[in-house]
């Protein structure tokens, strides 16, 4: 199953990877997206697939008689998922004001804050 | 699902028994402080003449937590407290040692510092949006990056101050913020996620997100586990988050477009964070993975160094420029993580802590240059010595210091790098620091000619926007900015004490032993 799943996160980091290259915003937001997910789905694979009972111990013990499933990396990938999902609703509505405000998505005319017609500094005194 | 009582549990196998005495408590203190006061101002939002009050006495009790912790800290060695009582590895740890403690403190300076500029600077439309709550919450995340003994809840604080600083970047909602966010955020977010991916891996080889626990586990596992790649994520990570070269781009993009006190803010601590994330790991965690990449940490260093000031010497803006004078001053810190000698990481940590002070002082001079001249643009700049004789003198003691010039806190650092740098034999190291220091000089020098010493522009300046129109009332901005330049002096003419704690963190980092010995004491060798 780990082979399986390693072959899918490197698919999903190709297909982000490509998305966040392109110029526009809003597929750099699709691909900051899949980019998390496929984060996930690292976080989830490294933490080793194991077929396991629940990580419960029986009240009359204090440490796990059996092999349990570990539940650290899905703690760890809720945790990523709460912050991946609240940034990225954070992000999608800053590209839409920036596609509002500066009448474009296009990342390379966004050049109201570094613009290209920069005068030189003073160059004698 | 409660437990029965009565059923003898012997909890000390899995848990803290001992209660916590009560210094440190003073681990937790500012960053659970910081979360309430953020969420207490939230709610007075509203208040918009009470906020700047109730913020600055707030700040004030923040930076008698953090000099708590500091003096703590230091009389007692490295401190480490576990939430929920859990022995470590399992529970989350806080491990305070000195780096921690001095970073947290100088941070928590520059946050009061900034707490009292904003008073003048930040109107009420801001106030309303929440300046005030969201300066707490990036405290919150800022200290407790620094505080943390645990790679993921590092990671955690780090999406913290994330974002609350694009709450404070877009303060306003003008045209240019929008555009300097938008990069600024993605790019940082991408950041934090290679950041997430290579705890990922991490998680997968050592099965524990303890910094201690991997600290020891790295030392005997060597060569079996592809600890490199680890390492060179982490690299690229931070050195984003930090902006090295290169990238490095995001910063001089965005951090100039929000409110000066919150370019100020961002200046100082942020980029700072990300140096401290890469001592942690480099050196720390993954020291021997470090000597392999550092011939390539020091190539990035001189290349971010030199394009940094190179930059700035090409800017007209005043705020710009300084954007390219903070990648410059990165480059300074990682020519110490390249090093990493004893000698040489002192510099690092010294040059941080003075960057810290002087690059916030910097960016709230260049707001009330704009105040006085109506501009930000040093063409259009001028007269302010006439006009302003002690902020010229403010300023020109703050351009000395960040060119690295005695008798000034940016002396010290660079003259230990360069000791540092000849000592390892690097000698094209130690050259470019001094060929920075140069450079820096010519570019604030052409500040100081032009925004300063010329006669001022007699044709009125077109479209001042984003400059608050609020008179200067000159106690209540000069006072700020007057602390951190006194501590710039200060630490300029007499560097011995600090010079000594920042000796003895970087020995520390070095030679993890009372790191690890902190959270578990029994495994000491």
């Amino acid at each position: 199953m780990e082979p399986i799943l390693a072959v899918f996160v490197g698919a999903l980091f190709t297909v982000a990877i490509y998305l966040m290259m392109s110029r526009h915003t809003i597929r750099i937001l699709m691909g900051v997206m899949i980019f998390g997910n496929a984060v996930n789905l690292l976080i989830f694979t490294a933490g080793r697939l194991t077929r396991d009972v629940p990580p419960i111990i029986p009240a009359a013990l204090d440490v796990p008689e059996i092999a349990t499933a570990n539940p650290l990396p899905q703690a760890l990938i809720l945790t990523a998922i709460v912050i991946s999902f609240s940034f990225f609703a954070f992000l999608l509505v800053l590209g839409f004001r920036a596609y509002q405000e500066l009448d474009t998505d296009d990342s390379r005319e966004m050049r109201l804050a570094e613009p290209k017609d920069d005068p030189l500094p003073p160059l004698g005194y | 699902m409660a437990a029965p009582s009565g059923a003898a549990v012997d909890i000390s196998q899995a848990m803290v028994v001992a209660e916590a005495p009560l210094a440190d408590w003073l681990v937790i203190a500012p960053v659970a402080y910081c979360l309430m006061a953020g969420a207490g101002l939230m709610m007075l939002r509203k208040y918009v003449k009470l906020q700047p009050r109730l913020a600055v006495f707030g700040l004030l009790a923040l930076v008698a937590m953090t000099a708590g912790l500091l003096v703590h800290v230091l009389s007692g060695g490295t401190v480490t407290v576990t939430m929920g009582r859990w022995l470590p590895p399992f529970g989350i740890s806080f491990s305070v040692d000195i780096l921690g403690a001095i970073l947290a403190f100088t941070a928590s300076l520059v946050a009061l510092a900034c707490g009292l500029y904003a008073a003048q600077d930040v109107d009420k439309t801001g106030r309303r949006y929440g300046f005030y709550p969201l300066l707490f919450l990036m405290m919150a995340g800022v200290i407790g990056a620094f505080v943390t003994g645990d790679i993921f809840n590092l990671y955690v604080w780090f999406e913290v101050l994330l974002i609350a600083s694009f709450g404070l970047q877009i303060l306003g909602s003008e045209r240019q913020q929008l555009d300097g966010a938008t990069k600024y955020a993605l790019l940082n977010l991408v950041a934090t996620t290679i950041f997430l991916i290579a705890t990922g891996f991490l998680y997968g080889i050592f099965g524990t997100l303890n910094m201690a626990d991997i600290a020891l586990q790295a030392r005997e596992m060597g060569a079996t586990a592809p600890l490199y790649t680890l390492a060179a994520l982490y690299l690229l990570a931070f050195g984003m988050k930090a902006a090295a070269f290169p990238v490095a781009f995001w910063l001089p993009a965005s951090y100039h477009t929000p409110k000066v006190v919150v370019s100020a803010l961002f200046a100082g601590l942020l980029t700072k964070v990300g140096i401290y994330a890469l001592l942690r790991t480099m050196i720390m965690l993954f020291p021997e993975q470090r000597d392999e990449l550092a011939t390539l940490i020091a190539i990035v260093a001189v290349v971010t160094m030199i394009l940094g000031t190179l930059g700035a010497l090409a800017q007209t803006d005043y705020r710009r420029l300084l954007g390219y004078l903070v990648v410059s001053g990165i480059g300074v810190m990682l020519a110490g993580i390249a090093l990493a000698t004893p000698l040489g990481l002192s510099g690092s940590i010294f040059y941080a802590l003075h960057s810290i002070i002087v690059m916030t002082a910097l960016y709230m001079a260049a707001g009330m240059a704009a105040r006085i001249g109506r501009s930000f643009s040093i063409a259009q700049l001028g007269g302010i010595y006439r006009s302003h004789v002690l902020f010229a003198a403010i300023s020109l003691v703050l351009f000395l210091s960040v060119s690295g010039l005695p008798p000034f806190s940016g002396f010290w650092p660079k003259a230990v790098l360069v000791k540092a740098s000849l000592d390892a034999g690097i000698w094209w190291l130690a050259a470019s620091i001094l060929v920075t220091g140069f450079l820096t000089t010519i570019a604030v020098g052409r500040v100081w000619a032009h925004a300063y010493w010329k006669p001022a522009d007699t044709t009125p300046p077109e479209s001042p926007m984003m400059i608050p129109t609020a008179t200067l009332r000159p106690s209540a901005t000069y006072l700020p900015l007057i602390g951190l330049v006194a501590l710039t002096a200060v630490f300029g003419l007499y560097p011995e004490p600090l010079l000594v704690l920042t000796e003895r963190s970087a020995e520390q980092l070095l030679d993890p032993g009372s790191y690890i010995q902190s959270v578990f004491p029994e495994a000491a060798q």
